[in-house]
This record gives C-alpha cells, sequence and structure tokens, in this order.
C-alpha cells in the first residue's frame, strides 16, 4: 500500500520535468517521458490493486497518511490516500485508459508546435485527478477538483490563438466556477457540521444526522455537493461548457471530457452515499437532473452536425444516466456504466480524431462518407463503439445500461416515469450513435478532390490503442454481468464493501427483469432502423425532416445558450461595465488622480520659497536663530 | 597683572560674530563670505578659550582644536568649490549662482 503515493507523485514529475525543462528535452524524450509516467503510474496501481484484493472484503479500506498539511486549532488535514474498491476502480480507470490516450497523443499531436506543452498539461491532469480520487479528505479531492478544471481550461484553450477555443476555454471555466463555488461551500458546511474533512470522520459520524434538523442540515450539504458535480459533470442547468471544450485537441476531449473529469461528479456523489441517503429529497433531484440532463442532451445530439459535438451531447447525456442512477440509490451502476462509458466514449472520441486526422481538420459530418475503405482498423473499432453504447447485446454499455435502467424501474426511489425516459433516450442514443456512423463510414465520400486525395489510416501509434480499447469495450461489461442473464455481477460484489450501508432493493422478479431487457433492445435497434432509413435507405426523407419546427429547435440547442445570453451574461457585463466606468474610473481612480493634484497645487506654492539665493537662504539661517534665542531670554 | 575679567572676552568674541554674520548677508562675492565665516568661527574660539580659563579646565581648548581642523578643512573644500564654480561660470559673484532652487 506504500505504492499509493507514487500514483500521483508520477506524473506531477513528469509535469515538472516536461513543463520545466521541455526546452531542451529532445521531442523524442517527451514523447517517451510523457505516456511514460502514466504508464508507471497506472502499474503502481495495479500493485496496489491486487495488494487491495489480497485482503479480506471487510479489511478493503487502508488509508496511508503521506504528511500533515494544513494544521490551524482544530483544523487539521492531511495529505492522505485512500485505497479502497472505489478509488481503485476510478485510478485504474484514470491511469489505464489515460495511457491509451498519451500513447495515442503522440500521433496525433505529432506535427503540433506545442507537442510538449502538450503533455505537460496532459501529465498535469493525470495528476489532479489521481488526487481527485485518491485522496481521504475533502480539502485534498477540492485541490483535484480544481486541478483538473485549471488543465481542462488549459486544454481547451490549448490552440489560444483561435478565438474561439479561447472562448470556450474561458466559459469552461467560468460555467464550472460557478459549479465549484457549491461544492466550496458545500466542503465548508461539512467541517462546521462535523469538525473535520476525513472522509472516515465525516461518513463514521452522518448517521447522526437523521433528526429532522440534521436532515436539513444533510439535504444542504447534499445539494452544494451536488451543484459542484453539475457543474464539473455537465449537467442541467450548467452542461453549456461541455459541447464548447471541444475546441480542444481531439485526445483532450477523451480523456477530459469524456472518459474521467466529467465523471469526478459521478465518483464524488458515490462516495459521499452516506450522506446523499440521509437526504432523499437531494437523491429525488440527482435522479430527476440526471434523467432530464440524459434526454435533452440526447435529443440535441439527435441533429447536430459536427462529429466531436454529437459525441460531447452523448457524453453529457451519458453523464445523466450515472446521475440517474446515483440518485435512484444504485450506486454500483452508475460506477459501472462510468468505466464502460470511458471505454467505449474514450474509443468514439479517439476514432472520431483519427477520422478528423484523415480529413485534414474536417469536422462536419456533411462533409464525410465511405471511409470504411480507406480506414479499417478506425472503422471496425468505431463499429464496435457505436454498438456498445447503443446498447446491443453483449457489449459492454448493454449490461450497465441495463442496470441503470432496471434499477430506475424497480428501485423505491425511481418510478416509470424515470425508466421511461432512459428508455427514450436509449433509442435516442442508438439513433445518433448509427447517424453519425453511417454519414461517416458508409455511402459515397462527400468531402473536396483536395482532402479526399490525403485520406489515410493513422499510424500505429494511434490504431493500437484503439484496438486495445475496442476490446476492452466488448469485454467490459461482463464484469458486470447480470445474475438474471447467468452471470455473477463481478464488480457489485468488488464494490459491496464500499456500499455496505445501502438498503438492500427489493430483489425483482426475473420476468419483470427480462422483459425491461427486451424492451431495451428493442428500442436500441428500433434506433439503429430508423437511423438505416434515413441515412442509407433513403437520404431525402431526411432531407426532408430539416424543414421541421423541432428541427430548428434542436440545431440550436434549445436556444440555451442564447437564454443564457441574454438572462445572464449580458446583464453580468453591462453591470460590470457600469461599475468599471462610474465606480472604478470615477471614484476609485478620482480619488486618486484627485489627491494627486492637490498635493501637486500644494507643492507649486510652496517651491516658490525656494529662490536658490545663498544669501536669502543664510538670512532665513539667522532670522530663525534670533527667534530662538529671543524666546530663550525673553519667553 | 590684573586680569582681563570675562565679559570682555565675551562682547569682543559677540562683535566678532556680528561682524561676521553681517560679512556673510551683505557680502555677494563668495571669497569674502568664506572669509567671513572663519570670522565666525574664530569668535566662537573665542568663547571658548576665555571659558576654558575661567572654568580652570581644558575641555573649551581641546575644542578648538577641532574646530581649527574642521576650519581648515571647510576652506580648503570651499576654496575649491569657489574656483571651480569661477572656471565655469567666470565669476565668484554670490547671486549669479542661484540655480539652487526647485
Amino acid at each position: 500500500m506504500d505504492l499509493v503515493g507514487l500514483i500521483p507523485l508520477l506524473p506531477i514529475l513528469g509535469f515538472a520535468a516536461i513543463g520545466l525543462g521541455g526546452r531542451w528535452l529532445p521531442k523524442k524524450a517527451v514523447s517517451i517521458l510523457g505516456p511514460g509516467v502514466v504508464g508507471a503510474s497506472f502499474l503502481m496501481t495495479l500493485a496496489v490493486f491486487f495488494q487491495l484484493f489480497s485482503l479480506p472484503p471487510s479489511e478493503r479500506r487502508v488509508v496511508t497518511s503521506l504528511f500533515s498539511w494544513v494544521v490551524a486549532g482544530n483544523f487539521s488535514v492531511d495529505i492522505s490516500f485512500l485505497v479502497d474498491p472505489l478509488s481503485m476502480v476510478m485510478a485504474l480507470v484514470v491511469t489505464g485508459v489515460g495511457f491509451l490516450i498519451h500513447v495515442y497523443s503522440v500521433g496525433y499531436m505529432g506535427e503540433d508546435p506545442g507537442y510538449r506543452r502538450y503533455f505537460a498539461y496532459l501529465n498535469l491532469f493525470t495528476f489532479s485527478m489521481l488526487c481527485l480520487v485518491l485522496s481521504s479528505n475533502f480539502l485534498l479531492m477540492y485541490l483535484g477538483w480544481e486541478g483538473v478544471g485549471l488543465c481542462s481550461y488549459l486544454l481547451i484553450g490549448f490552440w489560444y490563438e483561435k478565438k474561439s477555443a479561447a472562448d470556450a476555454g474561458k466559459k469552461a471555466f467560468i460555467v464550472n466556477r460557478v459549479g465549484d463555488f457549491g461544492f466550496a461551500l458545500g466542503v465548508m458546511l461539512i467541517f462546521t457540521t462535523f469538525g473535520t474533512l476525513d472522509f472516515g470522520g465525516v461518513f463514521s459520524q452522518a448517521p447522526a444526522l437523521s433528526t429532522e434538523g440534521g436532515q436539513r442540515i444533510a439535504t444542504a450539504i447534499t445539494l452544494l455537493l451536488f451543484l459542484g458535480a453539475v457543474g464539473k459533470s455537465a449537467q442541467i442547468p450548467l452542461y453549456t461548457w461541455l459541447p464548447d471544450a471541444m475546441e480542444g485537441p481531439t485526445p483532450v476531449s477523451a480523456l477530459i471530457h469524456a472518459a474521467t473529469m466529467v465523471t469526478a461528479g459521478v465518483y464524488m456523489v458515490a462516495r459521499c452515499h452516506a450522506l446523499y441517503l440521509l437526504a432523499p429529497f437531494s437523491m429525488a433531484v440527482v435522479a430527476v437532473i440526471g434523467a432530464l440532463t440524459a434526454i435533452m442532451a440526447a435529443s440535441i445530439g439527435l441533429v447536430q452536425n459536427d462529429i466531436k459535438r454529437v459525441l460531447a451531447y452523448s457524453t453529457i447525456s451519458q453523464l445523466g444516466y450515472m446521475f440517474l442512477a446515483c440518485g435512484v440509490g444504485a450506486f454500483t451502476a452508475g460506477i459501472f456504466h462510468l468505466v464502460t462509458h470511458a471505454f467505449f466514449k474514450a474509443l468514439l472520441f479517439l476514432g472520431a480524431g483519427s477520422v478528423i486526422h484523415a480529413l485534414s481538420g474536417e469536422q462536419d459530418l456533411r462533409k464525410m462518407g465511405g471511409l470504411r475503405k480507406y480506414m479499417p482498423a478506425t472503422y471496425t473499432t468505431f463499429l464496435i463503439a457505436t454498438l456498445a453504447i447503443s446498447g446491443v447485446p453483449l457489449l459492454s454499455g448493454f449490461f450497465s445500461k441495463d442496470q441503470i435502467l432496471s434499477a430506475a424501474f424497480f428501485s423505491p426511489q425511481g418510478g416509470n416515469f424515470l425508466w421511461l425516459l432512459g428508455i427514450v433516450t436509449a433509442s435516442m442514443t442508438a439513433f445518433y450513435m448509427f447517424r453519425l456512423f453511417f454519414l461517416t463510414f458508409t455511402g459515397g465520400c462527400r468531402a473536396s478532390e483536395e482532402v479526399q486525395h490525403h485520406i489515410h489510416e493513422s499510424p500505429h501509434s494511434m490504431t493500437v490503442p484503439l484496438m486495445i480499447l475496442g476490446f476492452l469495450a466488448v469485454v467490459g461489461g461482463y464484469i458486470g454481468m447480470p445474475h438474471a442473464l447467468g452471470g455473477v455481477n463481478a464488480i457489485a460484489g468488488y464494490l459491496a464493501p464500499v456500499f455496505a450501508d445501502l438498503p438492500h432493493l427489493p430483489e425483482p422478479s426475473l420476468g419483470m427483469e427480462y422483459l425491461l431487457m427486451a424492451t431495451s433492445v428493442v428500442v436500441a435497434f428500433l434506433g439503429i432502423s430508423l437511423a438505416y432509413f434515413f441515412y442509407v435507405r433513403s437520404p431525402q426523407a431526411a432531407e426532408r425532416l430539416r424543414q421541421n419546427f423541432l428541427y430548428t429547435l434542436l440545431l440550436n440547442k434549445y436556444y440555451v445558450d442564447e437564454i443564457y445570453q441574454a438572462l445572464i451574461v449580458s446583464p453580468i457585463v453591462a453591470g460590470s461595465r457600469w461599475v468599471w466606468e462610474r465606480f472604478d474610473l470615477g471614484i476609485i481612480d478620482g480619488a486618486v488622480n484627485g489627491s494627486a493634484r492637490l498635493v501637486e497645487k500644494l507643492a507649486l506654492r510652496g517651491r516658490q520659497l525656494q529662490t536658490g539665493y545663498v544669501r536669502q537662504y543664510a538670512m532665513a539661517v539667522v532670522m530663525g536663530v534670533v527667534i530662538i534665542l529671543a524666546y530663550l531670554v525673553w519667553g | 597683572m590684573a586680569a582681563v575679567p570675562l565679559d570682555w572676552y565675551l562682547i569682543l568674541a559677540g562683535l566678532l560674530f556680528a561682524i561676521g554674520t553681517v560679512g556673510v548677508l551683505v557680502s555677494r562675492n563668495a571669497i569674502v563670505i568664506l572669509m567671513a565665516i572663519e570670522l565666525m568661527l574664530n569668535a566662537v574660539n573665542l568663547t571658548f578659550v576665555a571659558f576654558s580659563h575661567y572654568m580652570g579646565k581644558n575641555d573649551g581648548q581641546v575644542l578648538v582644536f577641532l574646530v581649527m581642523t574642521v576650519a581648515a578643512a571647510e576652506a580648503a573644500v570651499g576654496l575649491a568649490i569657489i574656483l571651480n564654480i569661477f572656471r565655469t561660470r567666470e565669476s565668484v559673484n554670490i547671486d549669479d549662482i542661484n540655480l539652487m532652487k526647485w
């Protein structure tokens, strides 16, 4: 377990080496060092994981304290790491998927002049994310939470000379700030309530809040923490930054905005489940926000034309699923979906990156098509990921999504309505993913002659990670195969020590479970067939749909950005401008300049005294002496 | 031999000091001003010596040596400055040198 300190240490060392010494390092060294430290970190995580596994299940919770960080009065926080099944799942995903994406980046960013800066940021991100998931107290978690936000900002605005990228970075940072504000308040409220920020201390004292007054505090804490999760994990109403974040390099979208950072909110809610269970209202809020986000983002994704934006809305929608799972008390299902989603969504983004790379930077679906014969490796892996996310049986997405839907249906906190939202979302997911797939890989190529001439399969550094992720996207689901299908649901058993305090859900009848499963398979195939009909069989039908009012509404993303602009951004900008012009320029600058002008006026008078004639000065001295003498003699 | 009373020494020193002061104030020639300052210093020296004798202590006489040393140094520096001013401005008139302001 002592190795756990090395897990975050290696990436920060990589950041220091590349960030400080990158100018003098040859490019080859950066290509090895950048992914290398994350790979080493992954091996450390594996080692710790197997150490943990060798313990009996009830003892699988080890806190390693490195040193005391902040001590002030009765407030004390250590740099300490918590190793338990939940944090290990997250650390494995972060370092494992992170390592593959680092390797992919070597190929993808190879020609970029900011190559060293890119890897420095990426290593810093890995460090922050590992702090977030491995921390054993809220303060270190907050450090990681802010750190990933910073890296997200830096990497979205990586091509800062492009105005849209710089703007998107700012937007992500500011929108996240709203959420982080809630998170910070939540942490403070936890400290005033429990007198400690340590997970162990807080969660062991949590049951004391089951009184009526205590429940109100628990509700406040959990809602504030959830506000942080809403910002970081792009849920309604703070999801608008994530689609814009696609301005960053594609591997960044895969790592930060699909596989790891955006799932931090889900992890945090699962980590704090002891508090959430005390606040039924917060649980309901989490579930409803999750379900609404899932369906809203999926509906927007139906019509977007930018390949990465479709995937971005898909990510928001899938994150909504995870929150839906947490909200109905099925934390295991949420974490399970987080893991499978990390595999297939990272794969989708990397595949999209491969496509964009081949098409010389083209991201518009309307200018793609027919790439199947040019890029067989990308085509195959992308198809696997598309099938997985659509919920086709026997692939990873099917198992995890099905667990969530079944939990939403059977859980006492769930209900038919939440399940219905989920199942409609599932069908939309299948539709937009296959629309994307058909438009990209089948039919004739709609790119310009010149671009077509350059189409090529990506280098091995890019296709090998694709294949590994493709493999994981297929088999990842078998760690959580439900009992109804003859599986053992390994992940639920593995996570059981963490969620031991959860109330037992009523065991659903097998028949009902098979029925739900059949329904989700049917809607998935319905979505796929619709996509096939509109985008392969009769594209003119799709053309006709474009005239629709609903289509325009969706294409413009429900005008949410415009509404925010009008209701929030513009008034704040106008108010700030007013304060700047009136208060800053008028009062503050006026006071400063005014006092300077007063001194200047006085000095203009005062300097007349100095004539420059030595004899006058001497006269003044003598007069002074005479006056003093007169005072001493007669005074 | 009847000793000269202390008062007379003090009156003489006061007169010398007043003459020196007036010399500094009215003269325009820098060299004359310097000489007037010497006069003032020596007036002070006279009082030192007179008091020293009157009190029967040697402290005042020691101080006089100090004043003489400082006066010599001051005269040397002052003359050097005046010499330099004369070289650049062709004048030792103190009123021509009125740049010592704002």
